[in-house]
């Protein structure tokens, strides 16, 4: 018996079941560095459905898949586009249903994956729809913060796009199931939203870098994305307005650390890859396990 | 003048009473009825009532409204009364209550959300009351809309 059929909003996820997804994925770490083999989804095939360009999250999705024993099959960007010319989502939806036993979607619009998933005979995991949801980039956050940092008492500054960032979005409301102290650090202009404060309680402050640095013990940071603004003059007047290096991280803890959903543009100087701080990299890998751990969940 | 000159009574058919004052347009846009509709309907706005001072009546020969057609007339006017009247008198009178979802009758303010693209999708909101007014939430996107009547479709 599965928790969750399709995985398409950290919201409908409980406290127990991202702690259970947290603690499969530790069992299938070995397995993503492929130190040891598995073959749980032999002769199972995944479909990545990506109307958005994304290289980290499909491959971590084809990696994680083909560590496992299973298989992959791709509609690229280009093909989304001449679909997007005829089809609706909802056909491709079902017909893709037809060739894999589950679907990776990632699509510019809100609401796509819940509504890909009334359409699908298949489970269908949610990989970012427009600004709204993210939810296996949430559990591979918090499995980061667990194994690099820790989840209880946590100290954390999300800092950079809050508006437009999806990520940010799922992981405040993830953080308060866990009672996190959580630090808004962003220009005026890219603040989060008030809707997404509106019912999630939780200890949330407005804060400046400069005075919670010495406190935190993970600094989340997130892109500007020019993706997402409406128009490129408001993109310039914010881009660069923050950054952060290896000197800015002088006066933290020896035990915090730094995070970052990538791709990074200059938010964070290259002289922070060297620090103890910088878990960014890792960040990215842990994304294989979480995957897994996701991919058997809802294929098995 | 009285109420009766305003609106006079219908043999059968219902009477929607107690609607905020201004909104009887709105409650027969969710009603479904239009200028190409075939009910016979009377209708007073701004009617001088002693519980809400201003009120509108939408009176609808003819034809007898389901109740959870009735119930969505709560998103805009959440103390609205129904009075189901044969041969000029009630013989069955209720209050509407908020549904808990309703479907076809909003739009999505979020300009990205994926109802407002040419998906073939019937637009759902979950419905709950936030300090006496009401609050919906696309079920796609999650977008809230508070002011509810200027989204009604």
């Amino acid at each position: 018996m599965t928790r969750f059929r399709h995985l398409i909003s950290i919201d409908d996820l409980s406290k127990d079941d991202i702690l259970y997804i947290l603690d499969k994925a530790e069992e299938f770490e070995e397995i993503a560095r492929g130190k040891t083999k598995s073959r749980t989804l032999e002769g199972k095939l995944l479909a990545n459905l990506f109307f958005e360009p994304s290289t980290r999250t499909r491959m971590s999705f084809e990696a994680a898949m083909k560590r496992l024993g299973g298989d992959v099959i791709n509609m690229t960007a280009q093909e989304a586009s001449s679909v997007a010319k005829g089809e609706t989502l909802a056909d491709t939806i079902r017909v893709v249903g037809k060739y894999a036993d589950a679907i990776v979607l990632r699509h510019p619009l809100e609401g796509a994956a819940r509504f890909a998933a009334e359409h699908s005979e298949v489970p269908v995991i949610n990989a970012g729809d427009g600004a709204g949801q993210h939810p296996t980039q949430t559990l591979l956050d918090l499995y980061t913060i667990r194994k690099e940092s820790s989840l209880d008492e946590l100290k954390i500054a999300l800092m950079g796009d809050l508006k437009y960032s999806r990520t940010v979005h799922s992981l405040i409301k993830a953080l308060t199931l866990f009672d996190a102290e959580i630090y808004l650090v962003s220009p005026p202009s890219l603040a989060l939203p008030e809707e997404f404060l509106e019912g999630i309680g939780g200890k949330i402050t407005t804060a400046e870098l400069d005075e919670i640095l010495e406190e935190i013990d993970v600094l989340y940071v997130t892109r500007i994305q020019k993706e997402r603004f409406p128009d490129e003059e408001e993109y310039r007047k914010v881009a660069g307005s923050y950054k952060v290096d290896a000197e800015t991280l002088k006066r933290a803890k020896d035990s915090l650390i730094v995070m970052h959903p990538l791709p990074r543009v200059d938010e964070i100087d290259v002289s922070v890859d060297a620090t103890k701080h910088a878990k960014y990299f890792q960040q990215a890998f842990y994304g294989v396990p979480v995957r897994m751990a996701i991919l058997s969940e809802v294929m098995l | 003048m009285s109420e009766q000159l305003a609106v006079s009574k219908i043999r059968d058919g219902t009477v929607i009473d107690h609607i905020n004052a201004g909104k009887a347009l709105l409650v027969l846009r969710i009603l479904g009825i239009g200028s190409g509709s075939r009910e016979r309907v009377l209708m007073a706005m701004n009617v001088p009532s002693r519980k809400m001072g201003k009120k509108d009546i939408v009176k609808v020969e003819g034809k007898f409204i389901s109740e959870e057609e009735l119930n969505r007339i709560a998103l805009i006017a959440p103390g609205a009364t129904i009075n189901l009247i044969r041969d000029y008198e009630i013989y069955k009178k209720f209050n509407v209550s908020l549904p808990e979802v309703v479907e076809g009758i909003l739009t999505c303010p979020n300009r990205n959300c994926i109802t407002n693209s040419r998906e073939p999708i019937v637009r759902r909101f979950h419905v709950s009351m936030a300090e006496d007014n009401v609050v919906a939430r696309c079920h796609y996107c999650g977008r809230k809309i508070t002011e509810v009547d200027k989204f009604v479709l």
